[in-house]
Parts: C-alpha cells; structure tokens; sequence
C-alpha cells in the first residue's frame, strides 16, 4: 500500500515534471544561447530565415538548437551595453511608460472597484458590462477614434499617448471588483455603524484586506505593458522614444547574435519580479477567480 | 463632507468620477465615434449611408477570411484551453512532489517576453529549424509550417503555452475550496468518477470557469501580437485574422470598412459575454 501510494506519487510528479520542463524550456534555450559568442549563434542559427528555395531538398541542412554552449562567453552582454547605448535609452523609456501605468491604473481601479462591489446605485450592472465589454475588445476595434482621441488632445507621438490610455484601461476594475466582492459586507455595515464614511471605509479596510490582489494585478500590469508593441508603434513616431519590446521585436537576421541577450536582459526585471512576489501572485489569480 | 459621502450614491459619484472620466475619454466615446463612423460615406464631412459600408464589407473576400478564422480559432482553442488547463489542474491537485515548483515553472511562460518568443518561434517552427529536424531525423519530410495550414495549429500551441499556467492557478484554487467530504459522501452512495466530477466538480468550479473563460478569450486575442511580428501583414491564409484586416485596413485608410469590422466584433464579443453573464447568474441563484 505505503509502497504503491509512493510509486504513484512519484509517476505523477514525473509527469508533470515533463510538462513543466517543456514550459520553461525557451526560458532556458535563452538563456544558455545568451552565453554563446555571436559566430556560435551564426554557426547555430544562420540558417534560419532564409529563403526555401536555396536549402530546398538537401538533407541535413537545419538549424541547429544547442543548449550547451561550447565556450561560456559574456560578449553579447558586452555588445549590447558596450556598443549600443540605444538599448539602454530604449530600456529607461519602457520603465518610465510602465511604471506610471501601474501605479495610476491600480489607484483609479481600485476606486472604481469599490463603486461597482459595494454601493448600490441604479445602472451599476450595465456600466459594469460595459467596462468588461471594451475590456475584451482587441485593440484594433477603437484604434481609428482613439488616433483621433489622441491627437485632439495633443499627445501624438508624445508618451502620454501610451501612459494615459493604460491608466484608465478597464482590466484593473475587472480584477478589483473580484477580489472586493469576497469581502462580506457585514464588515462594511459594521464600520458604517461605528461611523465610518465610505472613504474612510476603503482606505482603512477595503486596501488592506485586497493587497494580494493588488500585488497580483501589478505583476500582470508589468507583465502586460513591458510588452507591448502595437500601441508605441502607432502612437510614437520617434525612434528614440520607443520602448524595447517593439525595438526587440523587429531584430533581425543581422542581429541575431546579441538578440538572446538583449532578451534576457529585458526578461530579467519580470523574471525577478515574479519570483520575489510569487505567492503574492499567485494567490492573487487565485483569488480573482473563486468569485465570478 | 462625511454624511454626503454616507449615502452609496453620491458616494458612488465620488468613487466612479476618476475612473469614469478617463474610462469616457479613451474607450467608451472613441467607440461610439467609431459607430457613427461606421454609417458615414466618409469620416469627415461624409454622409449618412445607412448599412452601405456593412454591405460592402460582407462582400469583401478578406473579411470573410478573417472572420471564419478568427472564429475558428477562438471555438477550437478556447475550449482546448479549458480542458488541458483543467486537466492538469487536477492532476496537480492531486499529491505530487515538487508541487510548488511545478506550479511556478507552469506559469513561467507568462513572463516571457515577446521577444524571446520570436526567435524561438523561428528556431523551432522555421523551415530550417529545429522541428524539422527531429521530423527529418525520423524519417519524415519536412513541413513549412509557416506556409501551409499548419500555421494554424502552430499559433494555437503558442498560445496553450502561454496561458495555461494562469488558468492551471485559477482551476487550482478552485479545486482546493471544493470539500473533500463531498466526493467521500458521493463514493458511498455509489456514485463513479465521471459521475463525481459531474456533480461536484464541474457544479463547483462554474464561477472559476467563468472567469478562466473571459481570459482565455481576451488572451486569445492577444495572440495577435507575436502571429504579427512573425508573419506580418498578410501571413498565410489560414492565420489571417480579425485583427490583420483591421490593421491592414487603418494602413490603407479604409476608415469605414475598419469600423464596420470593428462594430459587428463589438456586437459578436457582446453576445458571448451576455451569454456567459446569464449562465453565471442562473448557476449564482442556484448555488444560493
């Protein structure tokens, strides 16, 4: 029995050990690539891209994915510190657009939030749906009036275009909302009697008793605008105000060898980030989904 | 100042008011600009047209492509994420080692940005890549992946690979708050697996459900993203979709047919999240 429990335990662990191993495998791929001297990742990969036709029906003419490097090298860092300082310029603009996201939608959300799961006013289930309604549209289904939106108000090509738009994005209320209706709101009818205002109620009560919500909601916040592409490329013309996701997303062939680099040093702050706040986070999504 | 703020409406005001401004500005007036757009000759100074720019779209050979795709990958993927997420939620409810780190290395992929997903994407799925490889080691021709309809089941797996760790979390907790008690009751009184996970398990999980289910198709959308980065404009036309024809019609100032698109996804997504919203208050009446 005890023996069975143990051989069954330990099958499913494998398992899913295999499963995990798949998940974070190009996690890995780009790392130990990252440690490869360019002519390794040219010898590796130069055949990547190129035309069907050239390699067509000869054998053994394939990329090669190694995860060893035969030589540990730091030179792509180098490369990429050293030799282009536009990365750098590139890797502040995405931290000063991301960080104001964060902060100003987590507060205006966590605002709203308060309204749609603990007052009672009249319409507050149709204006919920329509804030989950533009929650869900993709991007492209108001970028003409939201193009026009911007530049009315003067932000085109500026980087208010981006960081104003991101703060008033309705997934933070979304998110809230879910955390704040497993409060009970006995808790707030108690408060309420001992002569608490609404206000008073949210700063002292409510904001404590969500923080993993709204650790869970930065990180996904972080997550999602550290990579986003579409909006810088159509909002900001200047190259130079560019974040790096939309500059890493177009590297090509030419610079393939210090793109495994360039890559980890962009992924390291949300790697970091998601380690140091994982339970946070985890027991955040928990959270947000037990209560529809 | 304290009694105002007492009674829930004018409190509501003062909550909504930050959120709701800018929420006006940025979402919900753009939208209706691009409603009424939708019925104009022309974006500026035009004329009312009625459905003519509807009718031209419905005609539009691209259209039609993208939405059959769009659709399509939205009914297949959606519900292969729910259950291989399920699935392996379950399974990891169940005791394994390492369950912590398992857990972590499931939502890993979540972080990974969408650059470092490109290059592997190339590395694995380009002609010349590593897929190809293995197929040839085997035996086997090689497949352009990129090129052909399997372009399809390419950008379906970057996207189970993507998301399934969130909704893994999700399930996960919604497993632990089901009582034990209840399957051992169920066993007594003869009730199978299939029967116990019937009953209790999917009755249980119907609002986590209902939340994986509006990620799973927001996130189904973003795949946009990386299909865009790879292919580009016009990539093959299996993975044409919704989102390419919007775009590509903002690049040729079609402003008319972009907005028609963009109103009958509107009016499209607002079904499914009506539906959803239904089905979630009858189970909510129910539970109570």
């Amino acid at each position: 029995m005890q023996v069975a429990y143990i051989l069954k335990k330990s099958a499913l662990t494998f398992v899913m050990g295999v499963i995990a191993m798949i998940l974070i495998s190009p996690i890995v791929i780009t790392f130990t690539n990252s440690l490869m001297t360019e002519l390794e990742i040219e010898i590796n990969y130069g055949l990547i891209g190129q035309m069907n036709e050239t390699t067509a029906g000869r054998d053994g003419s394939f990329a090669n994915l190694k995860l060893i490097p035969d030589k540990v090298s730091f030179a792509q860092y180098g490369k990429v510190f050293i030799d282009n300082p536009k990365y750098l310029t590139m890797f502040w603009n995405s931290v000063f657009m991301v960080m104001p996201i964060i902060v100003g939608q987590t507060l205006v959300a966590a605002l709203a939030a308060y309204a749609f799961s603990k007052l009672i006013f009249r319409g507050r289930d149709t204006m919920f749906l329509v804030y989950v309604m533009t929650m869900l549209m993709p991007f492209q289904v108001t970028l003409v009036p939201n193009y026009i939106m911007v530049d009315k108000l003067g932000m085109l090509n500026s980087t208010g275009a981006i960081i104003v738009p991101g703060i008033f994005a309705a997934f933070g209320v979304f998110m809230l909302r879910q955390f704040m209706l497993d409060i009970p709101y006995a808790y707030i009818e108690a408060a309420k009697i001992d002569g608490a205002g609404h206000l008073r109620i949210f700063i002292t009560m409510i904001v404590p008793m969500i923080k993993p919500g709204l650790a869970a909601l930065v990180i996904l916040l972080f997550v999602d605008y550290w990579n986003m592409v579409e909006q810088p490329l159509i909002f900001l013309d200047d190259p130079f105000k560019q974040p790096l996701s939309v500059f890493l997303s177009r590297i090509n062939d030419s610079d393939r060898g210090i793109a495994f680099a360039a890559s980890m040093i962009y992924m390291a702050p949300m790697v970091m980030l998601f380690l140091y706040a994982e339970s946070y986070f985890i027991e955040g999504i928990q959270l947000s989904g037990i209560k529809g | 100042m304290k009694k105002w703020l007492r009674k829930d409406a004018s409190a509501a005001m003062f909550f909504l008011v930050p959120s709701g401004i800018g929420f006006a500005l940025f979402y919900l007036i753009p939208f209706a600009m691009g409603m009424y757009y939708s019925f104009m000759s022309q974006s500026l100074g035009g004329e009312f047209v009625g459905f003519d720019n509807y009718l031209e779209l419905l005609e539009s050979g691209s259209f039609r492509k993208a939405v059959s795709n769009t659709f399509y990958f939205s009914a297949v993927s959606v519900p292969l994420m729910v259950m291989l997420s399920l699935g392996l939620a379950m399974l990891l409810n169940k005791n394994t080692y390492i369950q912590k780190w398992l857990r972590t290395a499931y939502v890993m992929p979540l972080v990974v940005p969408v650059a470092s997903i490109i290059m592997i994407w190339q590395l694995l799925f380009d002609w010349n890549g590593s897929l190809n490889a293995w197929l040839n080691s085997f035996g086997y021709e090689r497949v352009d992946w990129m090129k052909t309809e399997s372009a399809r089941w390419v950008v379906i797996i970057v996207y189970l690979w993507k998301n399934i760790g969130y909704n893994v979390i999700l399930f996960l907790a919604g497993l632990q708050q089901i009582p034990k008690d209840y399957y051992e009751t169920a066993r007594i009184e003869g009730a199978g697996r299939l029967r116990q996970f019937r009953s209790i398990t999917l009755v249980y999980l119907t609002s986590t459900m209902f939340f994986v289910v509006i990620m799973s198709i927001i996130n189904s959308f973003k795949v946009f993203r990386e299909t865009y980065l790879i292919a580009g404009d016009y990539p093959h036309d299996s993975i044409y979709m919704m989102q390419h024809y919007m775009n590509n019609m903002f690049v040729s100032l079609d402003i008319q047919k972009l907005t028609a698109a963009a109103t009958l996804m509107f009016l499209c997504i607002l079904l499914i999240v009506l539906v959803l919203f239904a089905i979630e208050r009858r189970h909510r009446q129910y539970m109570e």
